[in-house]
């Protein structure tokens, strides 16, 4: 059983949360993710690591609630277990040498940002950021961006915070600008990556996107986070979650992804309507 | 032995075989010859006492049987049920030369399934040696390392990536075939023995092989298993609706969506075909069944002559109505795609498969008729779930995170036959790390053949 030390809710659908997994945080690095499973009976999804705390011993989660689990994980409240945690699960991310880098992050996908740019920020990199919300309300990690970017660009859908419009456009600038980026890591929604990828694409900037499709075990036995890679099947679990973002095919990630939607949706009817209940009694 | 009428029991997943009775037991027992050279021994890659504990159970005991067997074996009702006995004890068994051999497997797990619903007696604890052992990987190999150790006094500890102790016992055998209750029955068998097993830790990852060591395992024995699956490299094998077959097992197996109530999604009902031939094959050819299934085939590119998979599973398969397209491979995954609907929720999902004929050719270099495609024999199948199921490959965490440890060209693991030691000094493998997708018992002989040799390696290097 593991421990949830700390329980913050960044916006109304967005919760973060320290885990008690010592053997996982003394290992744990940016890129990486853990598999956990909120109860006996349940599913076990992958995350990855938004932070960790190798002398307290708790990994960070930042979660988005999309889906049954994370509905059940969202409710569990500081000081509560949840049965399994496992990790620190896949390659991390590749930061050795880099100078200078735009991090791309999407949404909840800031959370992973996060500590990639963190990492590269302490390694004496520079980095620049742009990051992108739907709106003011989902806004998260501002201020933890600004502390490690010596650039940030917030940008939001409806302009209700920060530059209105979609990270390519200050990328496309950037880009344009003639900023001389030695890798752009993007991290957010595959749709997102997929136009990062477009945008980035005339001008031959190296870019690495973050995978994150469904998986299982998470340690290379199933193959349910299969992807296409410049032709080439490969596992997100042990060959990734990074991986090219010119060779991932993804088109063909978008329509896996949609593979259990609808099974998803009613899972996730079902695991409301049961807290309806619950809160009626 | 009796089995459930298949019509019945091709819809639900309880265990097909329903076991010898008590008097059944002593009939069968009663034709064995008690032979002075037991061949059925030599047949059986653990090396139970077969005659000794048939003897037993000749006299109705049988407590004491299960206590001959547990001698060699740490689980006796898994192998009672998964272990191709006709291909070992029993294909030696001087019966069978005129008639059908005396069924050792039952036998087995009748005395087994005896013990685990009457005994009730705590196992006597081995007095303990004082030395530090790790065992990697849950399954057949680790599971029989770790109990053969722990019985020699070892401190025994099994590190298990998944959140249940079992390996492949777990998420690939189906419950059909092996009920989950008594793995974990086994297990528990183990744990009272003194086994310590640590879960949610992938070795290679949370703590690598050399930090095992740095807190003071004397030895290490890698059981990790197959690894990852493989993929023909046909076109479509990315449609919604292709599985790997350990994915379509894990599902339902260790994330039980063979319950209805199951939180984890599972595509149920429709045709599916399974490709490939083997064990994992008909496994997951009768889970699709039972999973609601309309029509299950089997697409082999081999006739029934070479299938891989166990006579018995075969016959099973053929009886619930699995049906089989032999000389068949399939070329191409084909999918739906409406010309004039980007958004039609059936887009990217399989709709069939493009399959050529095959004949058998000459002979390969393990004596195997070669499969030939016949040109222009292609034809389209129509379904909506593929499963893939021709093999593995390994894992290659392990090799990566532990200098010193040598692998084949493939990645399996290389071991010396006789000890199973590996290329790095007190690091042991066996089991389907080393081989390749194999059996059960295979792999459980290799943890037994590591016990031995790691018990030597510890006490040979304190003298």
């Amino acid at each position: 059983m593991y421990r949830i030390v700390r329980k913050k809710r960044l916006n109304p659908t967005v919760t973060m949360m320290d885990i008690e997994a010592p053997a996982v945080a003394k290992k744990a690095q940016a890129g990486q993710f853990i598999i956990l499973r909120v109860n006996e009976e349940g599913e076990r999804i992958p995350l990855t690591v938004a932070g960790f705390d190798r002398e307290e011993g708790t990994v960070k989660i930042i979660f988005q609630v999309v889906g049954a689990t994370t509905m059940l994980l969202d409710r569990k409240e500081e000081g509560e277990y949840i049965t399994d945690f496992v990790g620190p699960l896949g390659v991390p991310t590749h930061t050795e040498g880099l100078k200078k880098v735009c991090v791309v992050g999407g949404g909840v996908g800031c959370a992973i940002a996060l500590p990639v740019a963190q990492k590269l920020s302490a390694q004496g990199c520079e980095v620049h950021a742009i990051v992108g919300f739907r709106e003011k309300d989902l806004v998260i990690l501002k201020e933890e961006f600004e502390a490690c970017s010596s650039k940030l660009t917030l940008m939001t859908d409806d302009g209700s915070c920060g530059r209105k419009g979609l990270v390519t456009e200050p990328l496309k600038e950037a880009l344009e600008a003639g900023e001389d980026y030695d890798c752009i890591i993007a991290i957010g929604p595959l749709v997102m990556m997929k136009f990062v990828v477009a945008t980035a694409k005339p001008f031959g900037t190296k870019i690495v996107v973050s995978m994150n499709p469904v998986m299982i075990d998470g340690t290379g036995m199933c193959g349910g986070c299969r992807l296409t890679v410049g032709g080439v099947t490969k596992f997100a679990c042990v060959d990734g979650p990074d991986f090219d973002g010119y060779l991932v095919d993804f088109d063909e990630a978008i329509s896996r992804s949609a593979q259990y939607r609808e099974m998803e949706t009613a899972a996730r009817e079902k695991t409301c309507n049961l807290f309806k209940k619950e809160g009626a009694n | 032995m009796p089995t459930r009428d298949p019509k019945e029991r091709a819809r639900d997943f309880f265990e097909v075989t329903t076991g010898y009775t008590m008097e059944m037991a002593l009939n069968e027992a009663a034709r064995c010859l008690d032979c002075k050279n037991s061949p059925c021994v030599s047949g059986c890659p653990v090396g139970v006492h077969i005659p000794d504990f048939i003897r037993e159970l000749k006299k109705g005991d049988a407590e004491s049987a299960y206590r001959v067997i547990s001698l060699s074996s740490s689980l006796p009702a898994v192998c009672g049920r998964v272990c191709p006995q006709e291909s070992q004890c029993e294909s030696k068994c001087v019966r069978g030369i005129k008639n059908e051999p005396v069924a050792i497997g039952r036998l087995e797990r009748f005395v087994a399934d005896y013990h685990n619903e009457n005994c009730k007696e705590a196992p006597i604890l081995p007095e303990k040696n004082g030395h530090k052992v790790a065992v990697v990987g849950s399954g057949p190999s680790g599971l029989t390392c770790a109990g053969d150790l722990a019985r020699k006094g070892y401190e025994v500890t099994v590190f298990e990536a998944l959140h249940e102790a079992g390996g492949v016992l777990i998420y690939g055998i189906p419950e059909f075939r092996l009920p989950k209750a008594i793995v974990k029955k086994e297990v528990e068998t183990l744990k009272a023995l003194g086994v310590k097993i640590e879960k949610n830790t992938v070795v290679g990852r949370t703590i690598t092989v050399d930090e095992l060591f740095e807190e003071g395992y004397e030895a290490i024995f890698l059981g990790s298993g197959a690894g990852l699956p493989r993929f023909m490299g046909i076109p479509g094998e990315q449609l919604k609706g292709v599985f790997s077959a350990n994915e379509y097992l894990t599902r339902t197996n260790l994330m039980k969506a063979y319950k209805q109530d199951s939180a984890t999604p599972m595509i149920r009902g429709g045709k599916v075909a399974v490709v490939g031939g083997g064990n994992v094959a008909m496994d997951a050819a009768r889970t699709a069944l039972r999973l609601g299934a309309d029509e299950v085939y089997i697409v082999y590119r081999r006739s029934m002559d070479e299938l891989p998979a166990r006579k018995e599973e075969v016959e099973h398969a053929i009886e619930e109505g699995v049906k089989f397209y032999l000389l068949q491979n399939p070329v191409e995954i084909l999918g739906y795609q409406n010309p004039d609907d980007r958004r039609d929720p059936k887009n990217g999902w399989v709709k069939g498969m493009k399959v050529i004929r095959m004949e058998l050719g000459e002979p390969d270099e393990k004596g195997r008729r070669r499969p030939v495609e016949i040109p222009g024999s292609e034809y389209e199948l129509e379904v909506d779930t593929v499963i893939m199921s021709i093999g593995t490959s390994p894992n290659p965490l392990l090799k990566q995170t532990t200098p010193g440890l040598e692998t084949t060209r493939h990645g399996c693991i290389v071991v010396n036959e006789e000890d199973c030691a590996t290329s790095k000094e007190g690091v042991y493998a066996g089991g389907d790390a080393v081989t390749g997708a194999a059996t059960v018992i295979l792999a459980m002989g290799a943890g037994k053949s590591a016990a031995k040799a790691m018990d030597e390696y510890i006490l040979g290097k304190k003298n």
